[in-house]
């Protein structure tokens, strides 16, 4: 086991790295970048919960941790950027509902949010897992923002995404585990939502997409 | 204590002054040599500097006292930054004013003569230059004081040397999320405050891009030698600061002269291995759209608002 204080101080490294990455894919445009950043941020949960296993001495927690590694660091992005490859020209979030400068003031302000309306969760429990709950929510709400100010299919399912990842975090800080079974059927609901997601996006684009094209060329002739 | 403030003082007005532009000479060569160029050699800068400062002092008609006053008052105000940061010694002579707001205030200070003289030589390209440099300097001023004012939190004083001396005495404050947070915060401001790619391309002319170039475009001679003198010397101070509020080890505390050898090497490298990261990452760089800057400083910012309030979250 390690010390309480370098535990502490691990967990909030990870938590700093989840809210880090939950900003940037915020700011970021391109989605490629966004994708590489949302890995990144699965890597960040990973090490989260990883130390939580390590701190409770459970190797059902550990085991866990390996699955967010594989779901969330490895076979998520790679569904993302095989969406993203037949996806065509659209590789930018070039105008989101609210602009980039405003939703980055509105995540600081989800932020001081989150803070307060956590409040009265850490102050159950002053452990170093239950200060981190704020940053957790925050970044659960910054994926919703993502959500619902983004326009097109790909990112809007990384800010769904990008919310479960913060569930999943608020989850594991506030109960240092939900048991195996649970995860994993959310885990695998959370796979079965992006696999539907992506075929619908398929659909969408073949039904949709190529008669923009169309409509262009009888306006030029 | 004193007779340390004293050396600290001394030292670090020499060594900036003198190695200041060997270091914007090192990032030119350097970055020379990755694009596959020869380079001018890391003496040119200074080579520049004595060739401008032989030349007879010109100032364009029509100007007034504001154009001929900017380079003394950006000179000094950087001097006074060198003389009281603590980047060889955190004793410093004049401890008050390493303070947090009053050196960011010196900075701005600087940047705001600048931008006054660009627009009192009544050209179009001053008048651009400074209304680019205005909104640039107003979304990077409260960057760089939230980010550090993060820092300041856990240490409960804004006194840089006071925050250097606190990650010394408790290494373990380094890996924290707001260092973490900060730090990025911090190294977007700094490059765009000393206009660096992908803000401002310091190596251009382009009439449609500068910023910093067009302020200075009616400078010449001695003036114009200043101008460069100090934009060197805001690079040194900016990249030590970062040096030196993220890693502080090697910074003497004590007036042993063997101690302060070792502070003087370990700054010229900090800063040096600083200056290389930088140049040898705006190659792979473009620079951005104008209008696409304030969005970059704006998710700096947040990120330095979002260190402050981890810094209280988290404690």
């Amino acid at each position: 086991m390690m010390s309480e204080q370098l535990y502490g101080q691990l967990l909030n490294i990870a938590v700093g790295a989840l809210l880090l990455t939950a900003v940037l894919i915020l700011w970021r445009r391109e989605l490629s970048a966004i994708i590489n950043v949302f890995a990144l941020q699965g890597i960040a949960l990973t090490v989260l919960v990883g130390l939580i296993a390590l701190e409770e001495g459970s190797l059902e927690l550990g085991a866990v941790a390996v699955g967010v590694l594989v779901l969330r660091a490895g076979v998520l992005p790679w569904l993302l950027r095989r969406a993203l490859a037949g996806a065509g020209t659209t590789r930018r979030e070039t105008r989101p509902l609210v602009n980039v400068v405003s939703s980055l003031m509105v995540a600081a302000g989800l932020t001081l949010l989150a803070y307060l309306v956590s409040q009265p969760l850490v102050a159950l429990d002053p452990s170093p897992a239950a200060h981190a709950i704020p940053v957790a929510m925050a970044v659960v709400l910054i994926g919703f923002f993502v959500l619902v100010t983004r326009r097109l299919a790909l990112s809007q399912l990384v800010g769904f995404l990008l919310m479960d990842n913060g569930i999943t975090a608020v989850g594991f800080l506030t109960t240092a585990g939900i048991g195996v079974v649970v995860e994993l059927g959310i885990s695998l609901d959370v796979l079965l939502v992006v696999l539907v997601l992506q075929i619908l996006k398929t659909r969408i684009r073949e039904a949709f997409g190529d008669t923009d094209i169309d409509d262009l060329r009888e306006l030029h002739d | 204590m004193t007779a340390l403030g004293v050396t600290g003082v001394v030292l670090q007005l020499l060594i900036v002054v003198a190695l200041s532009p060997l270091l914007t000479g090192m990032m030119r060569q350097l970055r020379a040599r990755v694009e596959g160029r020869a380079g001018a050699g890391i003496g040119q800068p200074w080579r520049d500097l004595r060739k401008l400062m032989r030349k007879r002092p010109i100032a364009p008609h029509g100007t007034t006292e504001v154009f001929r006053v900017a380079p003394v008052v950006l000179v000094a105000t950087c001097l006074v930054v060198v003389a009281v940061a603590p980047f060889v010694t955190t004793a410093s002579l004049l401890d008050p004013v390493a303070d947090l707001f009053a050196v960011v205030a010196l900075l701005t200070l600087g940047t705001v003569a600048l931008a006054l003289a660009g627009i009192d030589t009544g050209t179009a390209f001053g008048g651009m230059g400074a209304s680019r440099e205005s909104t640039i300097i107003a979304l990077v001023e409260p960057t760089l004081l939230v980010a550090i004012f993060a820092l300041s939190v856990p240490v409960g004083s804004t006194n840089l040397g006071a925050i250097v001396t606190a990650t010394l005495d408790d290494p373990a404050q380094v890996f924290s999320p707001v260092s973490l947070l900060a730090a990025v915060a911090l190294i977007v401001v700094i490059i765009a405050e000393t206009g660096r790619l992908p803000v401002d391309n310091p190596s251009t002319h382009l009439e449609l891009t500068m910023v910093h170039e067009a302020m200075i475009l009616e400078y010449s001679g001695p003036d114009l030698a200043m101008v460069e003198l100090a934009s060197s010397m805001r690079l040194t101070v900016f990249l030590g600061l970062l040096a030196n509020l993220f890693v502080p080890w090697g910074i003497a505390t004590t007036g042993q002269p063997l101690l302060v050898a070792v502070a003087v090497l370990a700054f010229v490298a900090k800063v040096a291995l600083l200056g290389a990261v930088l140049a040898v990452g705006e190659v792979f760089l473009a620079k951005l759209r104008l209008f696409r800057v304030p969005e970059l400083l704006a998710g700096s910012f947040v990120l330095g608002l979002l260190a402050v309030g981890a810094s209280f979250f988290l404690a």
